[in-house]
């Protein structure tokens, strides 16, 4: 009886999978990398707070400003295309509690934030909410409190939280840009550290523009920057303190010094001076104030940049006759050439994702900012110019800025000096705008994490 | 009386031992005879006795036993044919005879007015050539009719072709569509595992009435936040596509559906 049973149950494992219907798999490798249609409706203003007339007018202001500003930023970015309001079908405080996803979805968007703001007790709140109009559904809702004056940032919190959702990475948009503002003839050029928001909004100088500022890079941690000066025609490294103001000299370095830059987690820094005549790499400790060299070779090295983990970093030498990028252990060891292309490569700068290596590169008279891995391979150039170069990571890894100065005529005039940047697509490059002519800029964190 | 015989022993041994070691050179090689074949002579028949394909031979006795039936209900003919049937047509005749039968292969009704006409000898002849091609038109059209017989059956009927995927086309179509559809997150990692898998529950004409992301418990888990993004857009890429461009026929084939959205090709650039 046992066997018999056995028997048929072996013969229905043999014949049922003949039977069974097997699912037809189709595999979705490609997609399309037109910017996502997204409707950003002007944020309403709550009737509870219309018992001043004044206050309400500037309420409805902000509302529509801070939707302005979201729009804009995700404009720039590349990857969303917000619709034109004209088109909108339905009001925005209708659509903040039950949007008509058919209207929505008649004018082809496919993402939608709606939001409110109110003024309860001198406080601004701001309620924004993220919807997807193909599933009908809401995406996320969250809501601020600020002083009223820091309404532009919280338009850039929104960006972030709404790009976060809908690409998978952290945004970039609640940050600011260092850089050196630059005035006057190309001979006789007034340079000063400004900061800006990453829109070119809200800008300040932090120098009077007495002295030579060069190469001011943000802290990875918080928002401190270093930055080199020539006093008296000594380099010397500052730490400014952007929320104080607070300045503080690191160290007078001998003979040319460059790029000081912060090691990840922002105990140390690292750059390069030449001592003896010959430029090498060192770190110094910002507790203790003890200088550690780094490399030692008779050839230049300069342009040191930490991996975001701390354990490598990159750098450029001329050890193999011309100028190109290496990278070696923190300790020195390892040392590895990983360019070889044609042409001279320099200032390398670590993605803060980790994946890749930003480099400024020269061939033929021309300056290219391009991308490689850390191992060298998969070479990318995104950008040609005539002169452009020191490319900064925005937090998120995916978009880079440099500055790019113009030709000047025989007489000297016609030169200028602007902030470019471009993402890792090569595609999206656009014009960051800044009051005066700029170069050297350097990308912050997100101030809100 | 020793010596001598030892002396003529070994003379003659010498003897025989030259021969052996000289003569095959010097001996001729005996001639390279091929291998008798055996030919049977036999007498050429009328017709020729290569068998027909058991398909064809069905045929070809079905349309000659029309065509004898034909010939039974014309009256017999009147006139007697010009070329004696013992006679061997001469060459040029001969290629005007096959024009003649072209011809008639182009124009099946002048074929049937000529055959009530000709003898039953001609008739014997035409019928050899002309209606061989016929038959062979004709089978083709028969093995036409059954394909498409079985085409039918295997997309709409047949159970056991249900195993059977998207054709190429079909599935290029379907892709293509798609492709259109899905605005890949750009800001998703190409190193990391983000294959989302989902299954499709469609109507015939392509609307879809379910999707089921099949690693759903990835969706919420803390760290999957990419997961959960890619499921998103690819959810998105579906609604905005739907109707799906499906096959016109064959619905039990495809009313199931898996689409595996993976990006690492697209983000690794």
């Amino acid at each position: 009886m046992i066997r018999k049973i056995q028997t048929i149950v072996l013969l229905i494992l043999f014949f049922f999978p003949n039977n069974v219907h097997s699912l037809i798999e189709v595999d979705i490798t490609r997609g399309n990398l037109n910017p996502l249609p997204i409707a950003v409706s002007p944020l309403f203003s709550d009737e509870k707070t219309t018992s001043n007339g004044k206050k309400e007018l500037e309420i409805s202001d902000i509302g529509s400003e801070i939707s302005k500003i979201v729009e804009n930023n995700l404009r720039r970015s590349g990857l969303f295309n917000p619709l034109d309001k004209k088109a909108f079908l339905q009001k925005s405080d209708i659509a903040h509690f039950k949007p008509r996803f058919e209207d929505w979805g008649l004018i082809k968007a496919q993402a939608l934030i709606t939001g409110k703001v109110s003024l309860i007790d001198d406080k601004l709140k701001v309620e924004f909410r993220l919807w997807d109009i193909l599933a009908g559904r809401e995406m996320i809702a969250l809501a601020f409190t600020t002083v009223p004056n820091n309404w532009r940032r919280v338009g850039h919190i929104i960006t972030d939280k709404v790009y976060e959702r809908l690409t998978g990475e952290k945004g970039y948009f609640d940050t600011r840009i260092i850089y050196v503002s630059e005035k006057g003839p190309k001979t006789r050029r007034i340079k000063r550290l400004a900061i800006m928001d990453q829109d070119g909004f809200n800008n300040k100088y932090l120098t009077l523009g007495n002295e030579l500022v060069l190469t001011p890079r943000f802290s990875p941690t918080n928002q401190m920057v270093t930055y080199l000066s020539y006093f008296k025609n000594l380099p010397r490294v500052y730490l400014l303190d952007i929320e104080t103001g607070l300045q503080e000299v690191v160290g007078d370095f001998p003979g040319m010094t460059f790029a000081p830059r912060f090691s990840p987690d922002g105990k140390k820094i690292i750059m390069s001076f030449a001592k003896d005549g010959n430029s090498e790499i060192y770190t110094m400790d910002l507790e203790n104030r003890i200088v550690e060299k780094i490399t030692n070779h008779p050839s230049i090295d300069t342009s040191p940049s930490f991996s975001p983990n701390g354990k490598y970093i990159a750098f450029n030498s001329d050890r193999s006759g011309y100028q190109q990028i290496y990278t070696m252990k923190s300790n020195g060891k390892s040392v590895k050439r990983i360019s070889f292309g044609k042409g001279l490569y320099g200032t390398p700068v670590w993605s803060p994702r980790g994946d890749l290596i930003a480099f400024t590169k020269l061939h033929k008279g021309k300056f290219y900012i391009g991308v490689m891995r850390t191992d060298g391979t998969g070479e990318r150039l995104l950008t040609e110019n005539y002169y452009q170069e020191a490319p900064s990571w925005s937090p998120n890894g995916r978009v880079l800025i440099f500055y790019r100065e113009t030709k000047s005529d025989s007489e000297g005039k016609g030169f200028s000096a602007k902030l470019w940047s471009i993402d890792l697509t090569g595609y999206n490059e656009r014009l960051v705008e800044t009051e005066t002519d700029a170069s050297d800029p350097s990308w912050s964190s997100l101030l809100s994490n | 009386m020793h010596k001598s015989l030892i002396l003529s022993s070994g003379f003659h041994l010498f003897i025989i031992f030259f021969a052996m070691i000289t003569l095959p050179f010097v001996a001729k090689k005996p001639l390279d005879i091929p291998p008798i074949v055996s030919i049977e002579l036999i007498q050429i028949a009328d017709e020729t006795n290569i068998p027909y394909a058991p398909k064809a031979k069905k045929i070809i006795e079905k349309v000659k036993k029309e065509q004898e039936k034909l010939v039974s209900e014309q009256a017999p003919p009147k006139k007697i044919k010009k070329e004696k049937p013992d006679s061997i047509p001469l060459p040029d005749k001969k290629v005007e005879k096959i024009k003649k039968i072209e011809e008639k292969k182009q124009n099946p009704e002048k074929e049937d007015n000529k055959v009530k006409q000709v003898s039953e000898f001609e008739k014997d002849e035409m019928f050899d050539l002309n209606q061989i091609a016929a038959l062979i038109d004709k089978s083709k059209e028969e093995m036409a009719l059954t394909n498409e017989k079985s085409l039918d059956v295997s997309q709409s009927q047949d159970p056991t072709m249900n195993s059977q995927g998207l054709t190429l086309t079909e599935e290029d179509a379907l892709k293509a569509q798609i492709f259109g559809c899905w605005s890949i997150p750009l800001g998703l990692p190409y190193n990391e595992n983000l294959l989302v898998r989902i299954k499709l529950k469609l109507k015939p004409d392509g609307t879809v009435t379910k999707t089921e992301i099949l690693d759903h418990a990835r969706m919420n888990k803390p760290g999957q936040g990419f997961y959960k993004v890619l499921a998103e857009s690819a959810l998105r890429a579906i609604q905005l596509c739907q109707p799906l461009r499906v096959p016109s026929t064959g619905y039990e084939r495809w009313k199931d559906l898996q689409l595996n959205f993976d990006a690492r090709e697209m983000l690794e650039g």
